[in-house]
């Protein structure tokens, strides 16, 4: 029943049939996102042979990873990008996308991303932040919001969240972009200039999860945290002009960075062929 | 498609940078240079004492055989990178020591359980903790077996010269290859810095082994699927249009997940350890020395299999009829043969740098009526001939008494 259902729609042609329907919750941001990823793959002609999807865990990790139809390699916990490191070195003319949540990426995996970021590898981060743990039952994650009330921060949460995209556009990558789920268009715009983008990409989707976060801080559907992605998100321009306490709790969305500079397995290659150049043309001898 | 590292030119290449000949260099450098002539053509790494000779060798070397080598940010990253570049179709390999291992050992259990082909060299350090950093030691033995979680097998060779650690290496690789398994280099600190001299060959004469790839469309369907009968499947690399899916969840021969069956996760898992028991003989290797009559047996690995055989040959110029077996695959243990061998002894000695562990394992295998006695030092020094002989003849001792009560 099911997967007649799926393959309705034009974009089930990139998803692994075997695999659904996915485990995904009924409202999730995920399905959004997934959505978003087979469109930009779509608009940009990308034979999904060309295409390696590597994940970490937790549902986000879930979104491409069994159930987009490419090579896909899903990984422990946290480690998805220093995976995807070998994987891109090994194919640099494929195209190489992590898609991950927040507690995976930028929690348990915080350090791998930044230091990815600095050696502006050619991947493609699509990080899912939806302020909590979800698969594991709710609890506080590095992007919950100053006060919110998770499984974990029963009474509020009295730490500060982290500013993913901020914190990767100053660790050194090429293109970064936060969207959220209400932005569909711009998001899948976004996938799509991170997938031609030369180096280090991420796009952070703030995404709702209605089960484990919004039905615990007043807002139970998944519309009324679309509601409040659409009311509180302000565009970067715009957000320039503002003072931290007037951004206090708001969604800064929008391009953070886009930039040209060297990448790590283009020069990796380069560094490679002037070596192997020299000692082919029997250079040791010159030491 | 080419496994790369296979091209021929690459043959030529080792010819010319490394001219067959006597060389002087550390057990470091030698597990470097093996790690080349196996065909090793990726190296992710993080540096530690006593370890980082092998990535400064790579980091000098890769790049003048067309191979790839980086820098990770720690060592669960540098598995990771070298788990994700063996399914594009690398040779792989990462190097580090006690604590280092440590948190390497949750990626080390993915490798296993994706089949994932890697070698990673363990240079043993003095534990725990940072312990004494510089100092080598043989304390790795269980973590190798047992450092991570669930029921596994694993394959781990130990050298016990520079030379040694030079066919150890590519011994490891080939093990890995054959088998679609990670297989552990459990060097130690002490060779891993030592300078020897070493022949390094003409790479014609190293045995290379490659892993199997799916012959067709077909069998890549089943990337954990036994297609052929020998337990092995054939590994389905990316960028090949295969749409192959890998992952450390419990999963079917097709590679989807299936954590929910239990008959999925036992027949995936026996299949795993079934693949080693079954091709046990072609995995161990042992060297003997003096055991035809031997009536103390030492059983020695690494760096202490060496005054073991001195202390087995000063024995001997004394008339008592010591004999040393060294195991080289210590998983799986040839226990075995050390069971065969035990029934002719009468005193078993296992000297090791540590506070016996190899000895659990001999103890398995050997009857009870034969005391299994540890010859242990720890603290960083090696142990000499003269400690070991001293136990050897204490040991001759207590048998001249107990025959002729």
């Amino acid at each position: 029943m099911a997967k007649q259902i799926y393959t309705k729609y034009e974009m089930a042609k990139y998803l692994r049939k075997e695999a659904l329907p996915t485990a995904l919750c009924p409202g999730c941001g995920g399905g959004t996102v997934l959505n978003a990823f087979a469109n930009a793959i779509d608009q940009l002609k990308i034979d999904p042979r060309d295409l390696v999807v590597v994940s970490g865990i937790g549902c986000s990790a879930w979104i491409a990873s069994p159930y987009f139809l490419a090579d896909t390699l899903h990984t422990t916990h946290g480690r998805a990008i220093a995976f995807a490191t070998g994987v891109k070195v090994g194919l640099p003319d494929k195209k190489v996308v992590v898609i991950s949540g927040d507690g995976d990426l930028a929690g348990i995996g915080g350090n791998h991303l930044i230091h990815a970021a600095r050696r502006n590898i050619d991947i493609t981060v699509i990080l899912v932040n939806n302020f909590i743990y979800g698969m594991t039952g709710g609890q506080v994650a590095p992007t919950t919001p100053f006060g919110a009330i998770t499984t974990t921060t029963p009474y509020r949460n009295i730490e500060h969240p982290l500013k993913i995209a901020e914190t990767v556009a100053s660790a050194g990558a090429s293109y970064v972009a936060r969207w959220t789920t209400f932005h569909v268009y711009q998001l899948i715009e976004s996938i799509k200039k991170a997938l031609t983008v030369k180096g280090f990409s991420l796009v952070e989707v703030v995404s709702q999860c209605p089960v484990q976060f919004g039905r615990r801080n007043r807002m139970k559907t998944p519309a009324e945290m679309l509601r409040w992605f659409s009311k509180n998100s302000i565009p970067i321009s715009k957000a320039k002009n503002m003072s931290p306490e007037e951004l206090e709790g708001k969604i800064i969305i929008g391009e953070f960075v886009s930039r040209e500079k060297p990448e790590f397995t283009e020069e990796l290659n380069k560094l490679i062929d002037e070596v192997a150049q020299y000692y082919r043309l029997g250079g040791e001898d010159a030491d | 498609m080419i496994i790369r590292g296979d091209e021929p030119e690459q043959i030529g290449l080792l010819k010319k940078l490394y001219p067959k000949g006597n060389y002087f260099m550390q057990g470091d450098e030698a597990i470097a240079y093996g790690a080349l002539f196996a065909g090793c053509r990726f190296y992710a790494g993080y540096p530690i004492t006593p370890a980082s000779e092998i990535a400064e060798t790579m980091a000098r070397e890769l790049p003048k055989l067309k191979g790839y080598y980086i820098q990770m940010e720690d060592e669960i990253g540098s598995i990771a990178a070298v788990v994700g570049a063996s399914w594009t179709g690398l040779k792989s390999m990462t190097a580090t020591s006690g604590p280092g291992f440590s948190l390497m050992q949750e990626n080390l259990g993915y490798a296993v359980f994706t089949e994932t082909p890697l070698v990673l060299v363990d240079v043993q350090r003095s534990g725990p903790s940072t312990g004494q950093a510089t100092k080598g030691a043989q304390g790795d033995f269980f973590q190798a077996r047992w450092g991570t979680h669930g029921d596994h097998p694993i394959i781990a060779v130990s050298p016990t010269s520079v030379e040694d650690s030079f066919w150890e290496t590519i011994r490891a690789f080939n093990l890995s290859e054959k088998f679609r398994i990670p297989v552990i280099l459990l060097a130690d600190g002490i060779i891993g810095h030592t300078r020897e001299q070493i022949r390094i060959p003409d790479p014609e004469e190293v045995e290379i082994v490659y892993r199997k790839l799916p012959a067709n469309e077909e069998e890549a369907k089943y990337p954990f699927g036994d297609v052929h009968g020998d337990l092995i499947p054939p590994m389905p690399l990316f960028g090949n249009g295969y749409f192959t899916h890998v992952t450390g969840s419990t999963h079917k021969e097709n590679g989807l997940r299936d954590v929910y069956t239990p008959e999925v996760h036992d027949r995936l898992v026996r299949r795993l350890h079934k693949k080693i028991e079954v091709h046990e003989k072609e995995i161990q290797k042992w060297e003997e020395y003096y055991t035809d009559d031997a009536e103390i047996l030492l059983v020695s690995w690494g760096v202490s299999a060496r005054p073991s055989l001195g202390a087995v040959i000063e024995a001997r110029k004394k008339g008592i009829k010591a004999g040393l077996i060294v195991p080289k695959t210590v998983h799986p243990f040839p226990g075995k043969r050390i069971k065969e061998l035990s029934k002719k002894a009468h005193t078993i000695l296992v000297p090791e740098m540590n506070l016996g562990q190899m000895i659990l394992e001999v103890q398995r295998f050997v009857r009870e009526e034969v005391p299994v006695i540890g010859v242990n030092k720890i603290g960083g020094v090696p142990l000499t001939v003269e400690e070991i002989l001293k136990e050897i003849e204490s040991s001759a001792e207590r048998s001249r008494h107990r025959s002729a009560d």
